[in-house]
């Protein structure tokens, strides 16, 4: 098996983060490549999600910027970031519970929809021409992620695991360049973990996206991730294949402890 | 009428090119292919493969769910004159080198990337199979193996080949005969490699046309698509007798959207084993359990009068005005509400077959109006043997021969049938075709059973389990074990049961609880567990599997022929009896002799009158790993009734 990575598409140049004397984020630097699988990982309370976040446009770092596709930035909210074609899915689920499957994905297409509220809301022509577009391709992503059986239920009865997957099918559906999964395996069964490591594996295949991906599990991350950058305590301790990384004498000693 | 499956493509394709031959759900919408669409792509399919290689009278693997394309390759393989093998797409990669083996196989078409995979991991073991073709790409951009190829890439070559040779398909399709041998099939067998049973044309679309004439089909049936291909019984009913009515097959989405694809469809012509029945109706009592008290009053009322007027009324005999009003009412408020829920609302005729099915189950589904019927034949006589006509539904026999059938029983007890579907012979197997099939014709069942006072025929047992207790109180008395697991299974409960008895002084079983039904039981009771193998062994559920088995031992006291196969000891098992870890067959059977050696401890145990017994097993899951469960088993002693002798 052999994909094809392409030039540096994402690239964090020391980026600190602080809330009031807390520092989350300490002069961390790393770059994402075209089409690769990139894993932060890092103890509890590493920074990790903050990192994410940073990326995403949720905070604003002190320092530091964020260059994406060439463009620099250092002050981004996340609509900006989500139209650049960046999508992300949540550690604790932020789907809408009372809606259906179908209309939780349509949300994701919600920047690409061209026509007005007004025309939505009275199906006029255009719009409803629109949303069949849409919904066709939502329709690609219900069967990419094989939830065919759950379209129409409310997303709050599924189980978690699948409401994993339709928060994976609402980013998808935004079509990115660029996904940030935020945890995607945690709280889930062996079995489940593999569907959804098949999944992130599939989409990086088939649709080529680039995929940051923070992960508790280290099984999953060395075995899907092409390169991996490890945080501790905000510090960025370690860099490189799942090779180097499992090597690193650093993050030997930030998971396992060192004996003093 | 001498034909071919793909002369009976051409003609529906030439007759009737725009009328719908299946359909197929995807990205949320139907989608139709007609006659003459499909027969285009069997044409390409066919050059494709003709291209590829694939010649006449070899065999081509065919791995998958019920998808259109997998259908016009068969028909494809057939139109060459090549033999489609269809084999089960749930079978571990291991399972897969024997028949690959034994027929020689180099084609092979898979569904997916599952599929794909497991043909990879046994290809050391296969030398010969050399062309992979796969119907969706997903996941497989990055297989570079040689010989592996998309069914698209195929069918795009198969069609620049017919354009230059427009001739080669028609006369391809011409040159085979009624007696060309158009599909193999593999049995799943208790015991000993699987056997290749080899049908023919002739074979396969007159058992076809028997069982449509026998209902009358006309090509206006829908019929839902959604068992394996691999299974007779699904190829007779989406594939033989498709092509010899000319009506709709549906396929499903996926296995988990078939109650959804059901409703939408509608079928009319319905096919099902037992445990879909069983699992249907399941589903439905528990959501009434759930239902609010005005519905699940009204609910129970209407059932009473369906149990007590329903199947009458389906036997076409006269229930009495007041009986009629309420059943009207009924089908108004309940009945006609239900079977729309179950997607039954239009089914015209109904099967049910490949293993007894409980008479509460079976006069449900007839009560609240479905025409449920029950029928008998196998692998090797092409499905249709016996037939139970509209109005003569019984849970107990399994009708009566059906057109050109001739059945006789035995000595033994064995029913022998002569048909004009039998089976041409096991492919490289003379000796296990001649136990079966003799000179004179017959084929040996190797059911035992016999024709009852109205020409239906009852199947009791397989022949020879059907054994003798020795020893005790019951010295010599005739043991059925089938017959008494059953019987057993026939509570919601009671999910699977193995009994043993034969050369024994008295008969034993394990049980697997049906973990949906009993864990629903044990949640309403308030009852706590903390998986299968906790919930098995609460002294509540033995109670609960007890008060079962001695139900059945009352029912078995008042039969004279088997009273003596009453249970006297049972245990409920630690973990579901699973055909991958070799404990059934793909057709969900129980294979005694393998448990048997399996849990030796737990025979012993039950015949050594030990109360408890600890026992570890190794589980395989599907991914391949294997993984351990251990549990210490209760036993329990269970009440037997005296025998109550026919007063004359």
């Amino acid at each position: 098996m052999s994909k094809k990575i392409g030039d540096v598409i994402l690239d964090v140049n020391n980026i600190s983060l602080r809330f009031g004397g807390v520092k989350a984020l300490t002069d961390i630097s790393f770059n994402v490549k075209e089409h690769e699988i990139r894993a932060i990982i890092g103890p509890n309370g590493a920074g990790k999600s903050s990192m994410l976040n940073c990326i995403n446009g949720v905070y604003t770092p002190q320092e530091g910027s964020i260059t994406f596709r060439g463009k620099t930035f250092s002050h981004m909210n996340s609509r900006q970031v989500a139209e650049m074609g960046v999508a992300r899915t949540f550690q604790n689920l932020a789907l809408f519970k009372g809606m259906s499957v179908i209309d939780n994905i349509m949300s994701g297409r919600n920047l690409k929809i061209k026509s007005n509220l007004f025309m939505q809301a009275l199906r006029i022509g255009p719009a409803e021409r629109e949303e069949i577009r849409h919904r066709e391709y939502v329709e690609h992503i219900i069967d990419f992620l094989e939830i065919q059986a759950f379209r129409k239920t409310p997303v709050g009865q599924l189980p978690y695991g699948l409401q994993k997957r339709v928060d994976l099918g609402r980013a998808l559906a935004m079509e990115p360049q660029v996904l940030l999964l935020d945890e995607p395996m945690a709280g889930m069964n062996v079995e489940e973990k593999q569907d959804m490591c098949r999944f992130v594996l599939d989409v990086n295949d088939e649709f080529g996206t680039t995929i940051v991906l923070i992960e508790h599990d280290m099984g999953v991350v060395m075995d899907i991730s092409d390169r991996v950058v490890v945080l501790d305590y905000g510090k960025k301790i370690g860099d490189g294949t799942p090779e180097e990384v499992r090597n690193n004498a650093d993050v030997i000693s930030a998971y396992l402890g060192t004996s003093h | 009428m001498l034909t071919t499956f793909p002369r009976l493509l051409l003609k529906h394709a030439t007759e009737r090119g725009s009328a719908p031959a299946m359909r197929e759900k995807e990205y949320g919408i139907w989608q139709t292919h007609s006659w003459a669409d499909l027969a285009a792509l069997v044409e390409h399919v066919a050059c494709g493969l003709h291209q590829a290689g694939l010649r006449r009278g070899e065999h081509m693997v065919i791995v998958g769910a019920n998808r259109p394309r997998l259908y016009a390759t068969m028909l494809a393989a057939q139109s060459l004159g090549a033999i489609p093998v269809p084999l089960y797409q749930d079978a571990v990669a291991a399972e897969c080198v024997f028949p690959i083996n034994n027929a020689d196989v180099r084609f092979a078409l898979v569904e997916d990337q599952e599929q794909v995979d497991k043909m990879l991991e046994i290809r050391d073991r296969c030398p010969q199979l050399s062309n992979i073709f796969f119907d969706d790409p997903r996941g497989l951009r990055n297989y570079m193996e040689d010989g592996l190829a998309g069914l698209d890439e195929l069918i795009g070559a198969g069609a620049a080949f017919s354009k230059e040779h427009p001739d080669f398909f028609k006369a391809e399709v011409d040159k085979a005969q009624a007696a060309d041998v158009a599909a193999m099939f593999f049995t799943s067998g208790t015991t000993g490699n699987p056997k290749g049973v080899v049908h023919t044309h002739g074979t396969l679309i007159d058992r076809g046309q028997a069982g449509a004439e026998f209902d009358k089909l006309s090509p206006n049936e829908e019929v839902l698509a959604y068992l394996p291909p691999a299974w007779i019984g699904q190829n007779i009913f989406s594939y033989a007798q498709w092509l010899v009515c000319g009506y709709v097959v549906n396929c499903p989405e996926s296995a988990a959207t078939v109650t959804i694809d059901l409703k939408e469809i509608g079928p009319t012509y319905y096919f099902a084993p037992p445990r879909v029945f069983e699992g249907l109706l399941t589903s439905v009592m528990i959501r009434m359990e759930d239902a609010g008290a005005l519905k699940r009053k009204m609910f129970h009322a209407f059932m009473d009068v369906a149990r007590r007027v329903g199947p009458a009324r389906m036997d076409g005999k006269s229930i009495g005005f007041g009986n009629a009003l309420m059943y009207w009412l009924g089908n108004l408020l309940v009945y006609g509400p239900l079977r729309n829920n179950l997607g039954m609302s239009r089914v015209r005729v109904a099967y049910t077959a490949g293993e007894a099915i409980g008479p509460d189950l079976f006069s449900f589904y007839r009560s609240i109006g479905i025409n449920l019927k029950q029928l008998y034949g196998s692998t090797e006589t092409a499905v249709f043997v016996c037939l139970q006509p509209d109005n003569e539904a019984r849970a107990d026999t399994v009708g009566v021969p059906c057109r050109g059938v001739e059945i006789k029983v035995a000595d033994n007890g064995e029913i022998l049938v002569k048909s004009p579907g039998l089976l041409r012979e096991y492919y490289k197997n003379p000796a296990a075709t001649a136990e079966v099939l003799t000179a004179d014709g017959w084929y040996h069942t190797s059911d035992a059973g016999f024709i009852d006072a109205h020409g239906h025929l009852k199947i009791i047992d397989r022949v020879k389990d059907v054994g003798r207790i020795k020893g005790g109180d019951n010295d010599g008395a005739m043991f059925a074990p089938k017959y008494v697991e059953n019987k057993l299974k026939f509570f919601p409960q009671i999910k699977e049961v193995v009994a043993y008895g034969d050369q024994r002084e008295k008969v034993c079983v394990m049980i697997n609880i049906d973990f949906d039904a009993v864990g629903n039981w044990a949640e309403r009771r308030n009852l706590p567990y903390a998986g299968y193998t906790d919930l098995a062994q609460k002294p509540e559920v033995y109670q609960l599997i007890k008060e079962c088995v001695e139900k059945v031992n009352a029912d078995l006291s008042i039969d004279e022929l088997l009273a003596g196969s009453q249970v006297s000891r049972f245990l409920v098992l630690h973990k579901e009896l699973d055909a991958d870890d070799g404990e059934l067959t793909r057709t969900n059977k129980v294979r005694r002799g393998f448990i048997a050696e399996k849990y030796q401890p737990l025979v012993d145990a039950l015949y050594g009158g030990k109360t408890e017994q600890f026992i570890e097993t190794v589980v395989k899951f599907e991914d391949g790993r294997s993984g351990s469960v251990s549990a210490t088993l209760k036993i329990s002693d269970a009440k037997t009734f005296a025998p109550v002798k026919a007063a004359a």
